[in-house]
C-alpha cells in the first residue's frame, strides 16, 4: 500500500461517503470501498485511469476538479479528498471552499516544497529543486502551484478553516517534529 | 458472435383486443408484434439478462449470423463469447422497437382492421411506448429484473427511459451518445430529412406500399444523416478530396469527388433495408421524447436506484457530451451511483458502432462489478 494512502485510510472513519478529486487510477477509493467499508466516488481528467477506475468497480466522472464540484449539493460526503491533486488545479482557493462545502470534512495531501533537500539545493545551487518528491523541471511540471506547510497552515488560519490533523511524512514514515523543514508530503484533516 | 451457430428473429405478439397497448398519445394499438432475438442463455434465477436497445435504423439482429447472410449484427463486436457483453455469462435480447420496420410492429405492418399496411393510419409512437412495448417482452420471457439495459443514441434513450419508468426492474444501465432531450439542431436536422421523404411525389402520403417507393427522398435523408453520424475530422480523413475514378475533375454534375459517391451509395442502399414511414415515426419519438418535461431533470431521477454508465465521444457533435454531462449532474443531485467517461475519437456520432477497444473494456467491467455484486 502507498505510504500516503495508508494515512489516509487511518483518518477516515468506516462506512463513510467519500469523494476523491483527482482520484487516479481509483486505487485509494477501492481500498476505501474495502477496507473502510465506504461508499465512494471520483473525479478524473485523464481518459487511460477512467478505465482502471471502471475496472475497479470505482465510479468516477472524467472531468476536471475546477469545475467538478458544482454537480454536488451541500455537505453531501463525509470527506472531500485532494491528495497530491491541489498543487495541479487552476484555483486551489475554490477547490477548497468547494471541497468543504459538499464535504463535511477534507483531506488535502500537498508535497511540501520547502523540505530541506529543496531548501539546500535553492541555496547552494541556485536551481529551482528538483527531488524524489517533486521530480519535475520548471518546464514540465504538471504543478501551477508550490507551497509549503506553513503556507498551508497560514491558509487554513485566514480562511477559519481547522486544521483537525496533520500527518507529515517521507518515503520512509511519518517525521515527528519540524514538519516543514524535514517532510515531503503533508497530509491535512480540515473542516470549517 | 464468432461461433458458427446462426441466430434466428423471433417474434411476441401481445395487445390483442381488448388488452391493446394505450400509446402516451391515449391511442389504442393492437395486437402488437416485437421481433427479437437472444444471444446466450438464461440462468437459473434469471438474473443475468441484459436487454439491448438499437439506434434509429437498427433492428434486433445485434450479433451473430443469419443463415446465407454474409453481414453479421450491427454491434457484433459488442457481443459474443468472450466480448464486452459476454454470451458465455449473459443472456442478452435486443428487440426491433415498436414503429420499426424489422418485424416488429410498425407503419409498414398490415392494420388487421384493413387488412393493408398502416400507412400514415398509424399512430405516433413515442420512445416511452417503445420502451412499454418491451417491457411486456421482458415479462414475457419471465425476467423481472434486468443485469442491465443498454443503448447508444436512440438506444441510450430508451435505456434512460427504462431507468426512470421501471426503477426496479434494472440493476445498471449503459448509456452511449445519447441525452435527455433533442436540442432545435437535432431537431431541426430530422425535420429537414423527413421533409426530404415527404417531398418525393412517390411517398404519396404514406401510401407507397406494393408501389414505387419514395426512394429519392429516402436517399437524401439517408445521405444527411451519414453527415451527422461522422466528424469533419474522420470525412477527412476516409474521404478528403480524393475523386471517384477520375484524374481530373469533370467539370460537370457527374460526382467527381469520393465522399459524393459515397453519400449516394450509403443513400441507395438505405432505400433497400428501410422503410420511409418508420424513418418518419421514430425521428419523431426522438424529437418529443424529454425526460425533463414534466418536472426538471433532477425531479426525473428521484426514484431511481439503478448504477449508470455513461459515454460520450469528444468527436460526437450530434450528440454532444455536454448532454449527457448534465444528465450525470442531474443524476449526482439525487445521490444516484453514476460513472461518466468521454471517449476521445475522430469517429463522431458513428463512434458507438465503431470505437470498439474503449467501450469493450468499459462496458466488460462495469458488467463483471454489476454481476459480482448481484
Amino acid at each position: 500500500m502507498r505510504i500516503d494512502h495508508k494515512y489516509i485510510l487511518e483518518m477516515i472513519e468506516p462506512n463513510s461517503h467519500v469523494l476523491d478529486l483527482g482520484c487516479g487510477d481509483g486505487e485509494l477509493l477501492s481500498l476505501l470501498m474495502k477496507e473502510r467499508n465506504c461508499r465512494a466516488a471520483g473525479i478524473e481528467i485523464n481518459e487511460k485511469e477512467i478505465y482502471k477506475c471502471v475496472e475497479r468497480g470505482v465510479s468516477v466522472s472524467h472531468g476536471d476538479i475546477d469545475s467538478g464540484l458544482a454537480d454536488y449539493s451541500d455537505k453531501r460526503f463525509d470527506y472531500v479528498i485532494l491528495n497530491e491533486s491541489l498543487q495541479e488545479v487552476l484555483n486551489p482557493e475554490k477547490v477548497i471552499a468547494e471541497a468543504l462545502r459538499v464535504g463535511k470534512k477534507a483531506i488535502v495531501g500537498i508535497p511540501n516544497f520547502c523540505n530541506l533537500n529543496a531548501r539546500l539545493q535553492i541555496f547552494f545551487l541556485g536551481r529551482v529543486p528538483v527531488t524524489e518528491g517533486l521530480p519535475y523541471k520548471w518546464y514540465n511540471t504538471p504543478n501551477l502551484r508550490f507551497l509549503s506547510i506553513k503556507d498551508f497552515r497560514d491558509f487554513c488560519t485566514e480562511r477559519s478553516i481547522t486544521i483537525e490533523c496533520e500527518c507529515a511524512f517521507d518515503a520512509k514514515g511519518k517525521i515527528a517534529f519540524a514538519h516543514n523543514i524535514f517532510s515531503e508530503i503533508a497530509i491535512f484533516l480540515i473542516h470549517k | 458472435m464468432s461461433n458458427s451457430q446462426f441466430v434466428e428473429t423471433q417474434y411476441f405478439t401481445f395487445a390483442q383486443a381488448p388488452n391493446e397497448l394505450v400509446l402516451k398519445s391515449g391511442v389504442k394499438l393492437g395486437p402488437v408484434t416485437l421481433a427479437y432475438e437472444t444471444y446466450g442463455k438464461l440462468n437459473a434465477d434469471k438474473s443475468n439478462a441484459i436487454l439491448i436497445f438499437h439506434a434509429l435504423t437498427g433492428d434486433a439482429h445485434a450479433a451473430g449470423l443469419h443463415k446465407d447472410a454474409k453481414n453479421p449484427g450491427w454491434w457484433d463486436p459488442m457481443i459474443g463469447a468472450g466480448r464486452a457483453f459476454d454470451t458465455d455469462k449473459y443472456l442478452i435480447i435486443c428487440a426491433n422497437v415498436l414503429g420499426g420496420c424489422k418485424g416488429s410492429t410498425g407503419p409498414s405492418s398490415i392494420n388487421a382492421a384493413t387488412g393493408k399496411p398502416y400507412g400514415l393510419n398509424f399512430p405516433v409512437i413515442t420512445i416511452e411506448d417503445m420502451v412499454v412495448s418491451q417491457k411486456h417482452l421482458i415479462d414475457h420471457l419471465g425476467i423481472k429484473k434486468l443485469l442491465a439495459a443498454a443503448g447508444g443514441s436512440m438506444g441510450g434513450l430508451m435505456a434512460l427511459e427504462w431507468s426512470v419508468r421501471f426503477p426496479d426492474t434494472l440493476q445498471s444501465a449503459i448509456l452511449i451518445a445519447t441525452n435527455y432531450k433533442h436540442t432545435a439542431q437535432q431537431i431541426a436536422l430530422h425535420e429537414v430529412a423527413r421533409q426530404a421523404i415527404m417531398s418525393d411525389p412517390n411517398w404519396n402520403k404514406g401510401d407507397y406500399y406494393g408501389r414505387e417507393l419514395p426512394a429519392q427522398g429516402m436517399s437524401v435523408s439517408r445521405m444527411i444523416g451519414h453527415i451527422t453520424y461522422m466528424s469533419e475530422r474522420s470525412m477527412e480523413e476516409k474521404f478528403g478530396r480524393k475523386l471517384q475514378g477520375k484524374e481530373k475533375v469533370g467539370y460537370d454534375f457527374s460526382h467527381d469527388f469520393e465522399v459524393e459517391s459515397y453519400l449516394k451509395y450509403r443513400g441507395a442502399s438505405f432505400v433497400q433495408r428501410f422503410d420511409a414511414n418508420s424513418y418518419l415515426y421514430l425521428s419523431k419519438a426522438l424529437d418529443y421524447f424529454d425526460l425533463s418535461e414534466d418536472t426538471d431533470l433532477v425531479g426525473a431521477f428521484k426514484k431511481v436506484n439503478t448504477k449508470f454508465l455513461i459515454i460520450t465521444f469528444t468527436s460526437d457533435w450530434l450528440y454532444p457530451s455536454y448532454q449527457s454531462k448534465d444528465i450525470v449532474k442531474a443524476m449526482k443531485a439525487n445521490d444516484v451511483d453514476v460513472s461518466f467517461i468521454e471517449i476521445e475519437t475522430s469517429y463522431g456520432h458513428d463512434s458507438f458502432l465503431v470505437e470498439i477497444d474503449g467501450q469493450s473494456k468499459l462496458v466488460s467491467h462495469f458488467l463483471n462489478n454489476i454481476a459480482k455484486k448481484a
